[in-house]
């Protein structure tokens, strides 16, 4: 099903293809022939989660529907736009799942306060082992 | 009749496990004569536990169909290599060989410990047999491995071929060896808990078993990465994969005792920190065994989804976590902290060593059950990755490295900031070279992976700053150790930027005669033929890769493996002094092209490396220590 529908958004017009004479689905697996633009496109597959898979990202999964998602990616940042509008709108319609990158919102901000916590609470449990200098 | 063996043999060590609790339970309620008995008790345990596993394992080699397990995951078809490592390459099998190496480490105490009090060391084989009971009994009643079947299939299903790997023979047993040794240390905190024995001598014995387990681990850790690497055919090693943090986890615990284990040893100091992390490192274990076995994260290890086995584990779990912490709580008033000290000195280094990899696991474990928390909340699913851990763990790791020159630099109790400034200026003077050198030379490498670069360089060679000024052939084993250990850390941490950093990647679809280029190399297409291997058969291409210089010969596949029916892709890489060139062969078009996939690594091979190195560090100060030890042992029989 999921497939199915992500096919039929693949197949939206409106985002032009980066070299009309490439087809869609070989883009799966060809690079950008900008560099600069393959290195975002390919740092923002990293971070983004193969549906179908077990927890691999679309950029190391050999599952078509990463294929799928990789060749969207592509077509969309060859078509300029940026990878954080190309991530909100994969979130829009699959939902937080497909990002490996928690948003900071209500529900996570706690994860990402997380390591400053840890810190301080070790750093005031730890203060009493210390003796002061003296002077 | 071989199964019904087996199911015996682990019956009787589960009843075992039952009278080496009471026994020492009752030893400690002061039946003193009974003191005597749990040792012997501990080992028959094991090799009943052991025989139980080489029952499995046979039956996995002849391949024994009326067995269930072995109709499920074993065929006749498999290699020898795949048929016997197949028997833990499953849920049922997994957890025997996590009992019987359970059952191995209390036989390893019970038979080796000699320098904990009596009375201590029955309570510790109390609690070793007391986890032991639980996780007999969760195979027993909801894991039996020895299940018949009745009527026999012709044949088996096979093994995942993922797993059909040299990889499956050694990483799960170095790995469980590492999870399962750190029980003893669980036990050894429980034990003196018990016995109220918190002191420099239980560091002093409880050091060589948590040097032994972390090696296990660290070696079981590098090797899955590796596996991972080769296998999955995308030239990833690290996934931040729930089932790789699971391993990360205990690992990140029992560095942190190993070094507090060390001031406790030596200063007399953190004797209840060291306590609760010996607590926590099994806790990080068992947690990680119930993330594997419960199924309830999605991950490629995970073989069984089944709730009500998770549910047995959660009950295990709270027992024995909460059992321990209960035990800790009821104790820990009456355990002295031991000695103070200043922060500028060896022993603050370490606190802040402690408190960088608590924090570190801290952040690893939150982020990886995060997930099931807000869906439990919210009713959405969300995904914590690369993104997450990487940002919130990766700068920690950094300072924890740095940090981890000046320790080994430190007088213990107090020293001198100014004093420590000018032994650590020759590695600070490196690292600033190598940052200009970088800045010139590469520019444009993203942040963390350029800190990782400078900072590997000036860790290096700062990681060795312990040895200069001493005589080289008096300096004591265990010192070897520590400065082999943190030159991996270092060595590791070049690999792990590197490969960050310069990685070349080309993606091509090629006709046979093209060419292409990753890196420095250039690459030839030169053919595709089927060929067949012993349970499957495969399309396979021929590269050759030239850089100037003799041009190498590479032959990745793409492997169909009909039983299970399963796809994988065999990378062919080829190893160089400076790095890894890695292809993989996808699928071809209508046009008789083939899909290519092409990285140029450098000095991708590091990781691993650095990862050796620190075991090998590990086996050194085990042994260092060891043979100290007997010495003084020695020295004081002469007294």
């Amino acid at each position: 099903m999921k497939r199915a529908a992500l096919l039929l958004l693949l197949t939206v017009p409106g985002a032009a293809l980066a070299d009309s004479a490439m087809p869609a689905a070989a883009l799966a697996d060809t690079q950008l022939p900008d560099p600069a633009q393959e290195r975002q496109a390919k740092a923002l597959m990293e971070t983004l989660r193969c549906l179908v898979c077990q927890g691999q990202s679309i950029a190391d999964s050999d599952a078509e529907l990463a294929g799928d998602m990789r060749a969207l990616v592509r077509r969309r940042i060859a078509a300029g736009e940026k990878p954080e509008a190309i991530r909100e709108w994969l979130v829009a319609r699959y939902g937080a799942w497909v990002s490996y990158q928690p948003p900071l919102d209500a529900v996570t901000w706690p994860l990402w306060a997380l390591p400053l916590l840890l810190l301080v609470g070790g750093a005031w449990l730890a203060r009493g082992r210390f003796r002061r200098r003296r002077a | 009749m071989t199964a019904e063996l087996g199911l015996a043999a682990l019956w009787l060590a589960a009843a075992l496990a039952l009278l080496q609790l009471a026994l020492a339970a009752m030893a400690l309620a002061g039946r003193e004569e009974l003191l005597n008995g749990v040792r012997p008790v501990a080992v028959v345990q094991a090799v009943l536990a052991l025989l139980a596993f080489a029952v499995l394992i046979r039956l996995f080699v002849v391949v024994d169909l009326s067995v269930e397990l072995v109709a499920l995951n074993d065929a006749s078809t498999k290699p020898l290599l795949y048929r016997f490592a197949g028997a833990w390459g499953n849920h049922e099998g997994s957890m025997l060989m996590w009992v019987a190496i359970l059952g191995l480490s209390g036989a390893c105490v019970a038979l080796l410990e000699r320098r904990l009090p009596e009375r201590t060391l029955v309570a510790t084989l109390g609690t070793q047999a007391a986890i032991g009971l639980g996780f007999y009994a969760f195979l027993l009643f909801a894991s039996n491995p020895f299940q018949r079947l009745v009527p026999a299939p012709a044949e088996g299903q096979g093994l995942n071929p993922l797993l059909q790997d040299p990889g499956l023979a050694f990483h799960p047993p170095t790995l469980y060896l590492g999870y399962v040794g750190l029980s003893i240390a669980f036990s050894f905190a429980c034990g003196a808990l018990l016995t109220r024995q918190v002191d420099a001598a239980l560091a002093r014995a409880m050091r060589p078993w948590v040097l032994g387990a972390w090696v296990f681990l660290t070696l079981g850790i590098t090797a899955g990465s590796y596996w991972a690497y080769y296998e999955l055919g995308w030239g990833g090693w690290w996934f931040w994969d729930p089932v790789e943090n699971a391993s990360l986890m205990p690992w990140l615990a029992a560095t942190a005792l190993l070094h507090s284990v060390a001031v406790l040893a030596t200063r007399d100091s953190l004797r209840a920190w060291t306590v609760m992390l010996a607590v926590v490192a099994f806790s990080m274990s068992m947690i990680g065994t119930f993330l594997v076995r419960s199924g309830i994260l999605t991950s490629v290890h995970a073989f069984a989804v089944d709730p009500r086995r998770g549910a047995f584990i959660l009950v295990l779990l709270a027992l024995y976590i909460g059992g321990a912490l209960a035990l800790f709580a009821a104790r820990a008033g009456t355990v002295q902290e031991g000695r103070t000290f200043e922060p500028v000195s060896r022993e603050g280094s370490l606190v802040a060593n402690n408190l960088l990899l608590s924090a570190i696991l801290g952040i690893v474990l939150v982020g990886t059950l995060y997930p099931l928390l807000a869906e439990a909340v919210t009713g959405e699913k969300l995904s914590v990755g690369p993104p997450y851990f990487n940002a919130a763990a990766g700068p920690l790791a950094l300072l924890l490295v740095t940090i981890m020159v000046a320790g080994p630099l430190l007088r213990w109790r107090r020293d001198r900031l100014a004093a420590l400034g000018r032994r650590v200026a020759l590695p600070a003077g490196l690292a600033l070279a190598a940052l200009i050198a970088l800045l010139v030379a590469a520019p444009g490498v993203r942040l963390l992976p350029l800190l990782g670069l400078v900072l590997a360089a000036g860790v290096a060679l700062g990681s060795l700053a312990p040895l200069w000024g001493r005589n080289l052939r008096r300096t004591p084993m265990f010192t070897w150790g520590m400065v082999i250990g943190h030159l991996g850390v270092a060595v590791a941490l070049a690999g792990m930027a590197s490969e960050s950093a310069f990685t070349r990647e080309t993606l091509v679809a090629l006709a046979p005669g093209q060419t292409a280029q990753v890196g420095p190399w250039r690459i030839r297409f030169d053919a595709v033929e089927p060929i067949a291997g012993p349970n499957w058969t495969a399309l396979e291409a021929t590269l050759q890769a030239d850089r100037g210089g003799a041009p190498l010969l590479l032959k990745p596949q793409a492997r169909f493996f009909p039983s299970p029916p399963t796809e994988t892709s065999e990378a062919a890489i080829a190893t160089r002094w400076d790095g890894q060139l890695y292809t993989v062969i996808g699928k071809g078009d209508e046009a008789g092209r083939w899909q290519l996939r092409l990285w140029w690594k450098p000095f991708v091979t590091l990781i691993w490396l650095g990862g050796a190195l620190i075991a090998v560090g590990g086996v050194l100060s085990l042994l260092g220590r060891v043979r100290r030890e007997r010495r003084a042992a020695e020295r004081l029989a002469w007294l």
